[in-house]
């Protein structure tokens, strides 16, 4: 249990130096380390499957973030927006929060696992009938390939769309249209 | 107190979206809240059993015959599967939102030449 | 961009075919172990970004071009949605059925076995490669873009 208050203590600590350093570049490190502790956390929360998935996310998450930050920008823009704005939005992130600590009090507590332990609830039946229904021993596998595939569906539609998004906004060819229309 | 935890980091990446200029930050506290939903997520399925919570992979002693019955064991121990499986689309989806953010970044930059909001509001086109 | 220097050339060059073995493990195992489509895939794109990193951008087109990639792209996709498909023509008609563990191979469904659970490996692979070309793709067109923005940056 003090593993998980220390991986979490470690990311907030990183989140917060990721918002306010004033170098691109070390905030991006500070993102890659809020992630990797976050892999850690799920490896002791048993879900060996996003542990991996996160940690090779992750690299290559750092490695798009960092070609796009380094070297670009030379003079570092610091400082926030104007003053009114940031009181009223740090009034309003608190009031949101002291909701939202209310809500989690009144919440089942951590390690409780609310949906396993109803009888015949979607979760204990994934487990107890995944394996003879589907054949394969890795629940999880089970879980969104075939019980729930079109969740699988849905993610490759909204990948296929945002990788055409890159594409159509990084193209070339637009780019040389752009820039005759500011000659002319 | 863990999730208030869990919650304090999302509080911390929308005060990053809402309060800072620079356009990679607000990329960085889009990252941040993700982070902080899915760990959220992922540790409403964890429970608390006297000898350790397993993940939901059936290794070897859990499975009784070749028809792929479980041991009860397994099933009053294992962690619950259903957020994993949507959180591993997530993350999948999160590197995929990434890099259009960057993708529109660089285009900003290229255009207006900073990656400060406040100026390119005030240059307008 | 030309890459870096003699060192990180010699190492990727042994590391890379180790770390696109591994992706092809993943997905393959990803319904007995740990693992499946979406991270084999990352991992599979994780090796050609390795190649783009430590060789400059050309070499990577030249082992997997863009054309290529974006063929294996929309392939894998559709190969994903008729596979889905099929589970309309045998048994039940619904979409997602998994008739390959249900109906042919309900015989000889071994659980825990690498030939087992019907279409769940099959529908592992094509999402693996569908992740792989597309997040390769992505970083492709990032790297393409900077390096032609930026005239200063290849003699880093």
């Amino acid at each position: 249990m003090e593993i998980f208050y220390i991986l979490m203590v470690l990311m907030l600590i990183a989140g917060i130096i990721a918002v306010e350093t004033k170098d691109l570049l070390s905030s991006v490190i500070c993102v890659g380390a809020v992630g990797f502790s976050s892999a850690v956390m799920y490896l002791f929360l048993k879900a060996p499957d996003i542990a991996l998935t996160q940690t090779v996310v992750e690299v290559l998450g750092l490695v798009i973030l960092i070609r796009a930050t380094i070297s670009r920008e030379k003079s570092f823009i610091s400082g926030d927006r104007e003053f009114f704005a940031v009181v009223v939005s740090v009034v309003v992130l608190f009031l949101i929060f002291m909701a939202g600590i209310g809500i989690f009090q009144n919440m089942a507590p951590f390690g409780d696992a609310a949906f396993v332990r109803i009888a015949d609830s979607a979760s204990q039946v994934y487990l107890k009938q995944g394996v003879k229904d589907t054949g394969a021993t890795n629940i999880v596998t089970a879980v969104y390939l075939d019980y729930r595939a079109y969740d699988t569906l849905g993610e490759a539609t909204v990948l296929f769309t945002s990788v055409i998004g890159a594409i159509a906004i990084l193209r070339k060819k637009s780019r040389k249209l752009l820039s005759e229309g500011d000659s002319q | 107190m863990l999730y208030s935890l869990c919650f304090l980091l999302f509080m911390i990446g929308l005060y990053c979206v809402l309060v800072k200029k620079n356009m990679i930050k607000i990329v960085v506290g889009i990252l941040l809240m993700e982070y902080a939903v899915n760990l959220f997520l992922v540790m409403l399925g964890w429970r608390k059993v006297a000898d350790g919570a397993v993940a939901p992979i059936a290794a070897g002693g859990d499975l009784l015959d070749k028809a792929g019955t479980v041991s009860q064991l397994f099933v009053s121990r294992a962690v619950d599967p259903l957020p994993q499986a949507l959180v591993l689309t997530s993350i999948v989806i999160g590197l995929g939102s990434l890099a259009l953010m960057v993708a529109i970044c660089i285009r900003t930059y290229e255009k207006y030449g900073t990656f400060d909001i406040t100026r390119i509001r005030r240059l307008k086109g | 961009m030309k890459g870096m220097t003699i060192i990180v050339k010699t190492v990727s060059s042994w590391i890379k075919v180790l770390v696109f073995l591994f992706g092809i493990y993943i997905i393959l195992f990803g319904h007995l172990t740990p693992g499946g489509g979406f991270s084999g895939g990352v991992i599979l794109a994780g090796s050609y970004v390795l190649l783009l990193l430590a060789f400059g951008r050309e070499y990577a087109e030249e082992n997997l071009p863009l054309p290529i990639a974006s063929k294996l792209d929309c392939i894998a996709a559709f190969l994903f949605i008729a596979l889905a498909l099929l589970g309309f023509i045998y048994g039940a008609g619904f979409f997602f059925y998994n008739f390959l563990q249900q109906e042919l191979m309900a015989d000889c469904n071994a659980a825990g076995k690498l030939v087992s659970a019907g279409a769940i490996p099959l529908y592992n692979i094509f999402i693996g490669l569908k992740v792989a070309a597309s997040l390769f793709l992505v970083v492709l067109v990032l790297s393409a873009f900077r390096s032609e923005s930026d005239p200063t940056e290849g003699q880093e």
